[in-house]
């Protein structure tokens, strides 16, 4: 009886997050769709002006979304190559005492909060990236960029490592058995062996900088235009929501269109994450490791 | 030949790779801690800001953080714990636990605004709790309970099958078995998957934004429906609102200078007792 009791608490107790992931979608939805009785979906995605406050407002929010991809990718070409490459450095070049130290170290710079990063972004980066482009502000994509590049990188590198790790170590040895070298063995088999693996890091590293807030918040700039150059003032998607939803009147169509916003973050980020977990199911699967 | 001069400059790439990697990591830590070190002082631990955020201290700030914290690991912790027992110990492989397992992940990976967003629609509007520590904490709670059922998880099933098998047959139910052998078993794991939370849950600034923070409250809070200030938000604070920036940036460097100790401490030793423990179970 009281065997059964336990069991039943936990089961219930461990759809909780299955209820929040619900809940949080239910909200969303709930939240963002008055704003579509006001504008029209494809109107609201693909319209290019966000005055939200004009006393006839328009909620376009091309400029946001092209803001969040801007930055994004640039985010991507700084920490792909760094994470990567720090990867495979700890992979194939460093010794086991050097690896003992940089692996740890690159988890703890992982958990560094956000808002440090902004802080660093806004009083270090910007000053010099003002001086370097002859700029009128610092705060710009390219800043923001870097930021959250650098950022990402611990991320891309603790993941690329482990997928790194799961190739089994015959790969390598039939590799120089056959007369390739290290450099070759590591670009011809062993990345290739675990390139699925690696593009999961990849996609959950850019997850994290579509959806990351206080940074882009910070240093991006915070310009609702659609950008035309790396070295202009941008308002990604995340940020209009942090920097606006304070002054937004609760239950008003500007509080419904960054309700809007957030949804098509949440599915965005979602929709990566699928791809990232369907990658990795494979990875493992080709792998032979358990699913 | 030609071959072993394209792997050297291949190795001199990817050397350089986690160099200008340490060292951008390690400007953010200098620079945070040569400027921050010259504002931290007793004063400006123990004391409340004064002067319009010109002068005074961070301490209401840095308890707010405490409570908060406190709040979403008291919420997190039983719900995490209980969830990865399920899956671990009672679990069927079916399609429930695979549902249970996709949506942990996706939970994982909703950007941290959102939670704020549904945490103003639900705890702050809905349920009625206010701007407050109690709202600030069920959201933030909510944030950390993916990281708390993985590592809980790695944890449960870091201890050898062997252990819970001799229990069974010695007649123990599969309950007692949970509760004597294998919780005690995976204490420190979990203690370490709570560690890490903290670390993470004491640095979220967009979760709080809406549903927890106050840029300045007059003294400390005196209950759960109190409005708080709170490290990370006060950085972001002092750094876009006020109207002295000079003044506020020095305050804000000691702030982060706190915000990034305190995060660095509890990570590194969670991250130092995982390590190790790894090494000992394999």
């Amino acid at each position: 009886m009281k065997e059964k009791l336990y069991k039943w608490i936990f089961t219930i107790l461990a759809f909780a997050s299955l209820i929040f992931l619900i809940g949080i979608v239910i909200v969303l939805f709930k939240e963002a769709l008055p704003i579509f009785q006001k504008v029209k979906p494809l109107e609201f995605i693909l319209g290019r002006a966000w005055y939200p406050t004009y006393s006839t407002p328009e909620f376009g929010i091309l400029p946001l979304i092209l803001a969040s991809v801007w930055v994004t990718f640039g985010a991507t070409l700084v920490c792909v190559p760094l994470g990567v490459g720090s990867a495979l450095y700890l992979h194939e070049l460093a010794g086991h005492k050097q690896r003992a130290i940089l692996k740890p170290l690159i988890e703890i710079l992982a958990s560094i909060p956000s808002v440090v990063y902004g802080f660093f972004g806004m009083v270090i980066l910007t000053s010099l990236l003002q001086n370097l482009f002859h700029l009128p502000t610092g705060l710009t994509a390219l800043n923001a960029s870097l930021v959250l590049g650098i950022m990402a990188t611990p991320t891309v590198c603790s993941l690329a490592d482990d997928a790194l790790n799961y190739v089994p170590k015959s790969f390598r040895e039939a590799s120089f058995a056959v007369g390739a070298n290290r450099w070759q063995t590591l670009t011809q088999v062993v990345i290739p062996a675990a390139g699925s693996g690696i593009s999961t890091a990849i996609i959950l590293g850019m997850s994290r900088a579509i959806g990351e807030t206080m940074t882009v918040l910070m240093v991006a700039g915070g310009a609702a235009v659609i950008p035309h150059s790396f070295l202009e003032p941008v308002r990604p998607m995340t940020a209009a929501i942090a920097a606006e939803m304070g002054e937004a009147p609760m239950g008003g169509s500007h509080y419904h269109a960054l309700f809007a916003i957030a949804l098509i973050l949440f599915l965005t980020t979602f929709i990566f994450n699928i791809i990232a977990e369907i990658i990795s199911r494979r990875f493992r699967i080709k792998l032979g490791l358990s699913g | 030949m030609k071959k072993n001069i394209i792997q050297n400059l291949g190795f001199i790439a990817l050397f350089l790779c986690i160099l200008i990697t340490l060292f951008f990591l390690g400007s953010i830590i200098y620079f945070i801690t040569v400027r921050g070190f010259k504002v931290i002082s007793w004063e400006f631990l123990t004391q409340g800001p004064r002067m319009g955020m010109t002068q005074g201290g961070i301490a209401p700030a840095i308890v707010g953080t405490f409570y908060l914290t406190l709040g979403a690991i008291l919420f997190a912790l039983p719900l995490g714990i209980a969830c990865a027992i399920y899956l671990c110990e009672y679990s069927p492989k079916n399609f429930v636990v695979n549902l249970i397992r996709i949506s942990i992940n996706n939970l994982a990976g909703v950007p941290s605004v959102v939670f704020g967003l549904f945490g103003l629609a639900v705890f702050v509007k809905f349920f009625g709790f206010g701007v407050s520590i109690l709202s600030g904490s069920l959201t933030l709670g909510i944030l950390t309970l993916p990281l708390i059922i993985s590592s809980a998880q790695e944890a449960l099933s870091a201890v050898p099958q062997s252990i819970r098998e001799a229990s069974l047959s010695l007649g123990a139910t599969r309950w007692e078995t949970i509760k004597n052998i294998v919780l005690p078993t995976a204490l420190p794991g979990i203690l370490t998957g709570v560690i890490l939370s903290i670390g993470r849950v004491a640095g979220e600034t967009a979760p709080i934004l809406f549903t927890a923070t106050a840029f300045y409250t007059r003294g400390y809070p005196k209950s759960v429906f109190s409005e708080v200030m709170a490290l990370p938000y006060h950085i972001y604070a002092l750094m876009t609102e006020g109207i002295h920036p000079d003044k506020q940036t020095a305050i804000a460097y000691g702030c982060s200078l706190i915000l990034l100790f305190m995060v660095l401490m509890i990570s590194g030793v969670a991250i130092f007792i995982r390590q190790r423990q790894r090494s000992i179970y394999g």
